[in-house]
């Protein structure tokens, strides 16, 4: 397929570019238009339920466009406090603690021995990562519902974590493999020679050498796991006051529109929103590079 | 025994080091391995297996063939579900991948002779890259709970400003099956765009300035340059973006679910998860696999309509 004639350039020069301005205007102005509308429907809902939550209720369903008119604070201690935001950001928090460590540690160690050590079988685990990373999880739910209950690990929190684990595996795995084998062998193997062993050289060595994929992986993993709603709606469902955040919110938006308290509601977005939001305002390349590495296998 | 309880002589003998290695590896996989085997790869296995049973989640499930299958052919909940997964699956890949191209093609290449190049993005092009990639930070829960608001029908932000211009909004999720997928076709949209602006800008960031340079000199307009210049090049891209985001559309859980109210319309993932619920167990698993199958053969397909020759350069 041609696409381009780059072989011979006409002498015309002084002529493109200025029809380039007059075809050009009518059509700027409409792209410039619509970028700048992209970004109002981008952040405008945002904005919106952050304006909303400083709201009371009764305004927000009189008048849902309206600004604040007065700043309610005790929207957030209500969503805080009586909506258990508190207590599902806490139990999000000790999950990720969890399971974030355990898929880090965990997915870095296959990782480096798939990468770096030859045995019988190493391509056979690799692809049986890597293949994991293209079924729909949502196959496997039902089934992993009874896994979890024979171990006795439905509803409890080492659960959700194992379960968080098992199913970022597959992503880090790949991942991580890929970028041990980047990574220079000759330091590897001064420090055998230098008498450390297998384990030491990997925590010692290789894992502060492998830090900018570590890093990536890990934002990657920490936005995954953070908002994972499938998996704990599955297994964690049967104490209200064990909910993560993203699955209390979803239940608080159930249970607002009997009891009526939407400030408190939309304060409980905000929350969840605003952290995050501010991570990727701080890390956004490394969370774009991620997002988008994650996508694309 | 590990190498500092081991005596020095053997410690280099060849064969020790060989223990030693795999003695290692196995350590270092077992972990991993195990978690790994026993919670993702021993339910998808079961999970088509049980398609096969009339398991409701007791200890006994009788294989019953094909039963199951014969059962979602009949069962008209199923195919509704699946007319609204299927619409998704060709529409919202569509609408996503056009508003993503073009964003991106405005961010990478709509300014023209700026900074002295030939070829730049338009001015403010990071800010948009940053603010459009907002909904792909945030939790899929939480993004159906703001949108559920946003198209609440008394007291959302569309209605509340269709008000405010004397014009009275329907009811976007309160009946109406198209406005509902309409609405649910908008989010998936919304929080995907961004995504493939960053991924297209990428693409599109590695084509080599001075084609367009040449492609300017021949007089090349904006939407010339383009179709004849940048999608050529990034069509890797676009092609793995559309069965990315096809399968992702097809997958659709969470949206529909928290969002939608379930007698308006529901995707089959919702349609499976409810049978689930009912302790369908294995009418549910049976709806996975053919959820399964499905994405399996989208992408064969997108890969087959969307093979071109490579262009390198």
């Amino acid at each position: 397929m041609t696409t381009t004639s780059t072989t011979a350039p006409r002498p015309s020069t002084s002529a493109a570019p200025r029809r380039e301005k007059e075809t050009g205007g009518a059509l700027n102005v409409f792209s410039h238009a619509f970028l700048v509308l992209w970004v109002i429907l981008a952040a405008g809902p945002l904005i919106w339920v952050a304006l909303t939550a400083f709201r009371p209720s009764a305004e927000i369903l009189s008048d849902p466009m309206g600004w604040p008119s007065s700043f309610h604070w005790e929207n957030f201690s209500n969503a805080w406090n009586k909506a258990n935001i508190g207590q599902y950001t806490l139990n999000s928090l000790i999950i990720l603690a969890g399971s974030l460590t355990g898929t880090m540690l965990l997915g870095s160690m296959a990782a480096y021995v798939i990468a770096r050590f030859t045995f019988p079988g190493n391509r056979v685990i690799f692809m049986l990562f890597a293949g994991g990373m293209m079924f729909p999880v949502i196959l496997a739910l039902v089934p992993l519902f009874a896994v979890m209950e024979n171990f006795g690990l439905l509803d409890t929190r080492p659960g959700l974590m194992i379960a968080y684990i098992a199913y970022s595996l597959p992503f880090t795995t790949f991942f991580l493999t890929s970028f041990f084998r980047t990574l220079p062998t000759g330091v590897q193997e001064a420090a055998m020679v230098d008498g450390a062993s297998h384990t030491r050289t990997f925590f010692q060595i290789m894992l502060p050498m492998a830090k900018p994929g570590l890093v990536s992986i890990g934002i990657f993993n920490f936005l995954g796991q953070w908002n994972q709603y499938l998996l704990p709606l599955l297994l964690n469902n049967e104490d209200e006051k064990s909910y993560v955040l993203p699955q209390g919110l979803a239940s608080l938006a159930v249970s607002q529109g009997y009891r009526g308290d939407w400030g408190a509601l939309f304060a409980g977005l905000t929350i969840a929103m605003v952290p995050v939001l501010v991570v990727y305002a701080v890390f956004q390349r490394q969370v774009q590079a991620g997002l988008t590495a994650g996508a694309i296998k | 025994m590990p190498p500092r309880f081991t005596p020095e002589r053997v410690r280099y003998d060849r064969r020790y080091r060989t223990l030693d290695k795999y003695r290692f590896i196995v350590g270092f996989l077992a972990v991993p391995l195990a978690f790994y085997a026993l919670f993702v790869i021993s339910p998808f296995l079961q999970a088509i297996y049980y398609s096969f049973t009339d398991w409701s989640g007791g200890p006994v499930a009788n294989f019953i063939g094909f039963d199951n299958y014969r059962k979602m052919w009949n069962d008209d909940r199923f195919w509704d579900s699946l007319r609204v997964s299927t619409l998704l699956l060709v529409v919202a890949p569509v609408v996503t991948l056009v508003l993503g191209m073009f964003f991106a093609y405005m961010i990478t290449s709509g300014g023209r002779h700026r900074r002295g190049r030939a070829i730049a993005g338009v001015a403010g092009s990071s800010l948009y890259k940053v603010v459009y990639f907002f909904p792909q930070v945030l939790s899929v829960a939480i993004i159906a709970v703001v949108w559920g608001r946003v198209f609440n029908t008394n007291s959302g932000l569309i209605n509340g400003g269709l008000d405010k211009i004397g014009i009275n909004g329907p009811a976007w999720l309160g009946g109406d099956e198209t406005l509902g997928l309409i609405s649910l076709l908008i989010v998936i949209s919304w929080s995907f765009v961004g995504f493939y602006v960053v991924l297209f800008s990428a693409a599109m960031g590695s084509v080599p300035q001075d084609i367009y340079e040449a492609a300017l000199l021949d007089g090349a307009g904006r939407a010339r340059t383009f179709f004849s210049v940048t999608l050529p090049l990034i069509w890797d891209a676009v092609r793995t973006g559309w069965i990315y985001m096809g399968i992702q559309a097809l997958d659709t859980f969470a949206i529909c679910l928290v969002m939608v109210p379930p007698h308006v319309l529901k995707v089959t993932p919702v349609f499976l998860y409810e049978r689930f619920r009912d302790g369908q167990y294995g009418y549910a698993t049976s709806i996975g696999v053919v959820l399964l199958v499905l994405s399996m053969a989208f992408s064969l397909i997108v890969m087959r309509v969307g093979n071109r020759d490579r262009i390198e350069y």
